[in-house]
């Protein structure tokens, strides 16, 4: 037993938690100033960035896919810019999986955060702005710090949801060895070629490792009510 | 001295009606505004806080422009020294008393900790400096509203209806404690209040506002109970309950929850109405009760 599980390769679940921090962190980056925008401003196009932020929910993962494989392979915009300064293109290579994650997990980041902005009363911000204190300095001492749940579960939602996706990376990334080939997808592949001992393994890791996620969340969270 | 001559389009229960109000709040004045609810009160002290922008108007602060509609100039809430209590208080969750004071000044001095240990020392909340604001009760927590607002020595400190969420012995003890605080520091206070006998006790003037216009300034005595009464000997009060006996009627008064019956002629008295109970002719015994 021992034998056959050292005899697995571990790599793909590197990789994975990899691509699932650094995607993780770009959302958080990204998607704060657009939730912001959208639970405070009265934008009148607003719906339309709702909408465009949502889409991902409700587009198959290889419809996404397809688009942005058009715009990272070599003749796309992107791909090609990506090209001219890196010297590869942007599809079958990490930086590519990045990206398609980040537009695939974006409304797991941003509709958490956008909840826990508008949960913020309004007269804590109004009380902040007449201590004299800026919307930058409101933004990092009172708004954030008491929206900690939302903020947790957007981190938590997106990594989890990263971890889990399949087909907009396969569609991005093929199934690349050391740069592209996630677990979701070495389970396909293990499937493929009827190796089910290294199926299982991934399987029932993946598995385990979603449930410890999720459990720490909601754990987490329940303290924060508490207070 | 603050001048304040606003003018704002509001939509009431009623549809839209206009808020507009001129006055002057003199140094070291305590000034109320009393009114109705809806009737603008809250807006007013927004519109002073640079929290709500007037559509025209001028705000001034001893000679400084906060706003100017006819010069397009509106200074925002963070550059206009006023300590705001929101009417429901507004401490910040994630800090402590000590800390929520201690946000109104710059970044840790330490002659900066020193001024809010004497702070909460002033309104008796030291003891509780490391507690949460969800655990105070809602007389502590206002308490630490005040503190924060007053912390910086505002020009002018607005008190949203700060003490009507509070019960009765409570509110006396805080409404001595804002007198006690305006004296000491001499503090240029905006209240908003719809309860009479604490108009009466905290307010040099009184503005009494009705539906965005100020009917009346005056003194509380000269606003509330005018010159239609000349005796010494007069009580507000809202009728309960009208009887009829034979030509009179028995009229039951609530005086600040002390009830009254007094007999009268006059016709149109309807249940609900705000009422002046006095009497001219005789000397009322005043007779102390522990
Ligand atoms: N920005 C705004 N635009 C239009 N209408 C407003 C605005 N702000 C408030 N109002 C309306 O103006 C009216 C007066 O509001 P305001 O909060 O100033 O009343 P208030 O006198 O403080 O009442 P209360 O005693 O209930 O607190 C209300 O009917 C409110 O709905
Ligand atoms: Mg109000």
């Amino acid at each position: 037993m021992l034998e056959v599980l050292k005899q697995i390769d571990y790599s793909p679940f590197l990789l994975t938690f990899k691509l699932a921090i650094i995607t993780t962190l770009f959302l958080f980056l990204i998607g704060l100033p657009i939730a912001y925008f959208l639970a405070y401003s009265k934008f009148r196009l607003k719906s339309a960035i709702e909408a465009a932020v949502a889409l991902p929910l409700v587009l198959p993962p290889s419809v996404l896919g397809f688009y942005l494989l058009l715009i990272t392979s070599k003749n796309g915009f992107l791909g090609k810019l990506w090209q001219e300064y890196f010297g590869h293109q942007l599809a079958f290579h990490f930086e590519g999986i990045v990206l398609a994650s980040i537009i695939f997990s974006f409304p797991f980041m941003v509709h958490p955060l956008t909840a826990g902005f508008r949960s913020i009363n309004k007269s804590l911000i109004e009380a902040s702005y007449t201590l004299g204190k800026s919307k930058l300095e409101t933004v990092f001492r009172v708004i954030l710090p008491n929206m900690k749940p939302a903020i947790l579960t957007g981190i938590t939602l997106s990594f989890a949801h990263t971890i889990g996706e399949f087909g907009v990376v396969l569609m991005v990334g093929g199934s690349i060895e050391g740069e592209t080939k996630v677990v979701s997808i070495a389970i396909y592949d293990a499937v493929e070629k009827i190796d089910y001992t290294t199926a299982h393994v991934y399987s029932a890791i993946l598995f385990g490792i979603s449930f410890f996620v999720l459990l720490v969340v909601y754990m987490l969270n329940k303290r924060f009510e508490v207070r | 001295m603050i001048v304040v001559r606003v003018k704002k389009e509001l939509i009431g229960p009623k549809g839209k009606f206009n808020l507009e109000v001129d006055f002057k709040v003199e140094k070291g004045e305590f000034l109320t505004i009393f009114g109705r609810s809806g009737s603008g009160k809250t807006t007013i002290l927004r519109m002073i806080a640079g929290l709500e922008k007037p559509d025209e108007g001028y705000i001034e602060f001893d000679g400084k422009v906060y706003f100017d509609s006819s010069k397009k100039i509106n200074i925002p809430p963070q550059k206009r020294n006023v300590g705001f209590v929101f009417q429901n208080y507004a401490l910040f969750p994630n800090m402590t008393v000590f800390e929520n004071v201690a946000f109104a000044l710059d970044k840790k001095k330490k002659e900066n900790i020193e001024k809010v240990e004497e702070v909460l020392k002033l309104v008796e909340l030291y003891n509780l400096k490391d507690r949460y604001p969800s655990s105070l009760s809602g007389g502590q927590q206002q308490r630490v509203a005040l503190a924060r607002a007053i912390i910086k020595n505002p020009d002018i400190l607005l008190l949203d209806e700060p003490l009507s969420a509070l019960d009765y012995s409570i509110r006396i003890r805080l409404q001595d404690e804002l007198k006690k605080i305006h004296k000491m520091f001499n503090l240029t206070t905006l209240l908003v209040s719809h309860d009479k006998p604490e108009v009466f006790k905290l307010s040099d003037r009184v503005i009494y506002l009705e539906d965005g216009k100020i009917r009346k300034v005056g003194t509380p005595r000269e606003v509330f109970i005018g010159k239609s009464i000349s005796g010494k000997f007069s009580f507000y009060g809202t009728v309960l309950d009208i009887r009829k006996s034979d030509t009179v009627k028995i009229v039951t008064v609530d005086i600040n929850g002390n009830l009254v019956e007094v007999i009268t002629t006059t016709e149109d008295l309807n249940i609900g109405d705000e009422v002046l109970v006095g009497a001219k002719a005789f000397n009322p015994i005043i007779k102390k009760i522990n």
